[in-house]
């Protein structure tokens, strides 16, 4: 195709737009409202996804040790503990190493926890590290047979319900997005077919004088894609100010060690993008749907 | 040019509009088909630039064979055949020259040439001082001047004709004859449908006459042959 024909499947796209207001606002805002709950659904899912696979990585195995326990029996430990298969690495942490951890991690709301330096509630604490992170569990497992352990943490877990947390999270969006992407197609094609109607004699009078199929329906894919484009607009500043807005806060009040959000640059771009090219698909495929059967002239 | 061999056309709805058609038509010929409504004559011209596919035979223009014709190819072989209504068809938004330059625009041909060529034709049909006007604004027969140059405008061999002078009174309806008697003049082959019992006894041309989708009549100057 040429450039000239391609600039005219433009123009005729685009004074489409402008001939029936409503349905084109109707269809924009299908669109918009259908691209929001895509994005806070995708940063929400992907976000989960990333703090589960920093989980994953993480190998450590917190041992609490008794309370009860004396020295002697804490040094016993230790050396149980390593000789358990797969272990890599043993390290000691008093509870006055985890108090001062822990309020710092807090941040500005672990200064709170500072009255407790002197009748410190924690536990002794053995960081266990197994070789492989496959063997994590199997490691933990042993751990928690032995004498004088309270309770083993580990990363698993938490990977654990996470995932399924976020299985359900997903199931659930993608139902909600699959109807919603629909109700937009069918609105952007209902639309269309409004326009193709009104220039039903003008099709039939350029096939009669020998356009070809493509050259028909051109300027409804332009157009298609244009609203698919506007209904973008709105969603895209959304993502950007609002993930700017939550990555910022977010940061300051949450900073467990796994918990972290994806970066703002490049996710909310990234996710911009993702969402533009969405629109102008659920576009394309509402116009698609509706020339298909006119054109059988 | 035009050939047939054993065509015939039953609609979805049963009704056979024709029945075992075989014609040869030259290139060049100028053509009457008449017959009385409902004969067969709007779906013969349907068949030509394939809006109708036949039931059954055969049909080949300018080489072309229309069954072994593939969907998409269509456009290509209506850029070959102008095709002029007894309603003209015209665009009521645009202007005559963009009425005529369209017929141009879908073959993707340059601006400079579209302008040179939808000039000339809007010359030939004699309509040129009215190139900015709206169909609106046109008389009936200029209106059908407007449809004959789109017609014309992508040098097709042949111009097929319904009832060109169906809706015009007699004096315009000359004027529209001498328009397509002076395209045909140039070498283009031209079949015109039409219930006008002067014209064709005036301007004596070959006759294909139709009776309920039957050729009974195929006379070079013929005449109209019907009291209507
Ligand atoms: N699209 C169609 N579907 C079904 N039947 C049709 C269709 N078009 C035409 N017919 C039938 O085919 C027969 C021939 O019609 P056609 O239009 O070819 O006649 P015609 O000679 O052009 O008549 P007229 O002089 O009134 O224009 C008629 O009986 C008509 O009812
Ligand atoms: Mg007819």
């Amino acid at each position: 195709m040429k450039y000239r024909t391609l600039l005219r499947h433009v123009r005729e796209g685009t004074k489409n737009i402008f001939r029936n207001g409503w349905m084109t606002f109707a269809s924009i805002a299908a669109v918009t409202t259908t691209l929001i709950l895509v994005a806070v659904f995708l940063a929400l899912v992907l976000n989960l996804d990333q703090m589960a696979r920093n989980i994953e990585q993480d190998v450590q195995i917190s041992t609490m040790i008794d309370l009860t326990a004396d020295e002697e029996q804490i040094v016993q430990l230790g050396e149980e503990i390593e000789q358990i298969d797969g272990v890599k690495e043993v390290q000691f942490s008093s509870n006055d190493n985890e108090l001062s951890k822990l309020i710092e991690s807090m941040g500005d709301e672990g200064q709170a926890w500072t009255m407790f330096e002197q009748d410190n509630p924690l536990n002794h604490v053995y960081i266990v590290e197994a070789i492989e992170p496959e063997n994590t569990e199997a490691v933990a497992n042993q751990i928690e047979e032995l004498e004088n352990v309270e309770k083993v943490h580990y990363g698993k877990e938490v990977v654990e319900q996470l995932f399924q947390f976020n299985n359900y999270a997903r199931a659930i969006g993608l139902a909600l997005i699959i109807a919603l992407v629909f109700t937009a197609i069918f609105l952007i094609s209902n639309t269309i077919k409004i326009t193709i109607i009104a220039r039903s004699t003008e099709i039939g009078i350029q096939k009669l004088v020998g356009a070809t199929n493509s050259f028909i329906r051109w300027p409804f894919f332009v157009e298609g894609a244009l609203l698919g484009i506007l209904g973008s607009i709105v969603p895209i500043a959304v993502i950007l100010g609002g993930y700017y807005y939550v990555y910022h806060n977010f940061v300051d009040v949450i900073t467990f060690r796994f918990v972290e959000l994806l970066p703002f640059d490049p996710f909310a771009w990234q996710l911009s993008g993702m969402v533009l090219l969405i629109g102008a698909l659920i576009g394309v495929w509402g116009s698609v749907m509706s020339v298909r059967k006119f054109l059988k002239v | 040019m035009i050939t047939m061999e054993n065509v015939s056309k039953t609609y979805s709805n049963g009704v056979t509009a024709l029945n075992d058609i075989s014609i040869h038509i030259e290139r060049g010929e100028f053509v009457y088909l008449v017959g009385q409504s409902g004969a067969g004559k709007s779906s013969f011209i349907r068949l030509i630039y394939r809006e109708v596919k036949p039931t059954k035979g055969k049909i080949i223009i300018n080489d072309m064979d229309l069954s072994k014709l593939k969907e998409r190819q269509v456009p290509y072989l209506r850029r070959e055949i102008g095709v002029v209504f007894q309603d003209f068809k015209l665009l009521q938004k645009l202007t005559v020259y963009e009425n005529v330059a369209f017929a141009l625009e879908v073959t993707e041909t340059s601006p400079k040439m579209i302008k040179n060529r939808v000039m000339d034709v809007l010359k030939l049909v004699g309509i040129e001082h009215k190139a900015q006007m709206i169909p609106s604004e046109l008389s009936g027969g200029e209106q059908q001047r407007v449809a004959i140059a789109r017609a014309i405008v992508n040098n097709p061999k042949v111009v097929i004709a319904d009832e060109p002078t169906g809706n015009l009174d007699p004096d315009t309806s000359w004027e529209i004859m001498k328009v397509l008697e002076e395209i045909n003049s140039k070498g283009t082959t031209i079949i015109m449908a039409t219930h006008s019992k002067h014209i064709v006894n005036t301007i004596k041309r070959r006759v294909i006459a139709l009776e309920d989708g039957v050729i009974v009549r195929d006379q070079q100057r013929g005449d109209y042959g019907y009291e209507v």
